[in-house]
């Protein structure tokens, strides 16, 4: 346990040494590269406001009206007859529009059942196993202004999907 | 698609409020809403300014070339409309080891840049090219060695072995990882058929 906190303290620094003890073995200029490449951030970061302001209002209007529950509820018996514990349904549909939002139910989800619970650990592997779909999907794109993302959408859901039913076919099989 | 799952999620919202009684709450969401996307952005601004930074450097001194080019076999299977020689692998590759680490700040600048490259290579359009959706997969389903965060609320709420969920974390992320390349290729195959 020790040994995998101290290589995520460790590794950034030593990243960042790296490249800079690299940049200065091959006589780049790094200070005066680091200002010029740093000055993107700040235009980019702009242009993803307008994609994110529309994506996060959707998201937050379809929760706060209970839309989101009422569809939980919908789907919960498909779930019950796949054995799949009704308690990380929400968790899994979170996850592709809300990172934030899914780092909280996780949160909940462990606290209520216990971290080395079935269902703790089956969070926790959701968790950690899927990334915020929409969030990538807004960002990424949003940054260099693609509006038309064809089927990535698509994919993208899908392989959320995935994530989720793998998760819970290795938990049951390794845990329970 | 996205414009379809955009309009759905907030009517639906407002028609399931009238039913709900939470229409004051939807009021309230709306702006909220709005508010914390300003905030995300501004707050990303610091992370892109110094990743992007730094990147600049390893840009410079070569240290993306050789990046690619240790990795080349495999990058070029799963990106095949990406010229060998092309500054858009460097970066792609970057943001793929980033997020092995579970550094996501990172990941994110090093995955815009990626996407920048990508559009050039694409003439500049405002649609989503092959390569784009490819790289869109590989982050939401991101490959992840050590997930962190999880660790640290396992560890917070007294988990006897944190670490775990290590292990089949990496197993599910490597078979979402998989499937997403297969539905990416599913779907592309799909749409250059239907163009024709």
């Amino acid at each position: 346990m020790s040994l995998i906190n101290s290589f995520s303290i460790w590794f950034v620094p030593f990243l960042i040494g790296f490249i800079l003890l690299y940049g200065t073995i091959k006589k780049v200029p790094t200070y005066e590269a680091f200002v010029e490449g740093g000055k993107e951030g700040f235009s980019m970061a702009i242009s993803i406001i307008p994609f994110l302001v529309g994506m996060l209002v959707s998201i937050s209007v379809f929760r706060a009206s209970g839309a989101l529950d009422l569809m939980l509820n919908f789907c919960k018996p498909l779930f019950d007859r796949l054995h799949i514990p009704g308690e990380v349904v929400p968790l899994a549909l979170m996850r592709t529009i809300s990172g934030s939002g899914a780092l909280g139910m996780t949160s909940d989800l462990i606290a209520t059942y216990g971290p080395d619970s079935f269902i703790g650990r089956l969070a926790s592997t959701i968790q950690g196993s899927t990334d915020t779909t929409f969030y990538v999907l807004t960002v990424y794109f949003g940054a260099v202004g693609i509006r038309k993302m064809g089927y990535a959408v698509k994919v993208g859901l899908f392989a959320d999907l995935i994530g989720f039913i793998s998760s819970c076919i290795v938990v049951s099989l390794l845990f329970s | 698609m996205v414009n379809y799952i955009w309009v759905a999620m907030m009517v639906i919202g407002f028609i399931v409020a009238m039913f709900n009684g939470t229409m004051d709450k939807v009021n309230e969401a709306v702006f909220k809403g709005a508010e914390e996307a300003v905030t995300i952005s501004f707050a990303m601004i610091s992370i892109l300014v110094f990743w992007l930074g730094l990147m600049k450097i390893a840009e410079k001194g070569g240290l993306l070339v050789v990046l690619a080019n240790l990795f080349r076999p495999i990058v070029k299977r799963i990106f095949p409309d990406v010229p060998p020689e092309h500054p858009a692998l460097g970066y792609i590759l970057s943001n793929m080891v980033a997020n092995l680490f579970g550094l996501g700040n990172a990941a994110t600048p090093m995955g815009i840049k990626a996407m920048e490259q990508l559009k050039k290579l694409n003439g500049d359009k405002n649609e989503a090219s092959r390569s784009m959706i490819t790289l869109l997969a590989i982050n939401t389903s991101s490959i992840t060695l050590i997930p962190t965060t999880i660790i640290a609320i396992r560890m917070k709420f007294g988990s006897e072995s944190p670490t775990d969920i290590v292990g089949p974390t990496l197993i599910a992320t490597a078979f979402s990882t998989v499937g997403a390349l297969l539905i990416d290729r599913f779907f592309y195959y799909r749409s250059k058929k239907r163009r024709e």
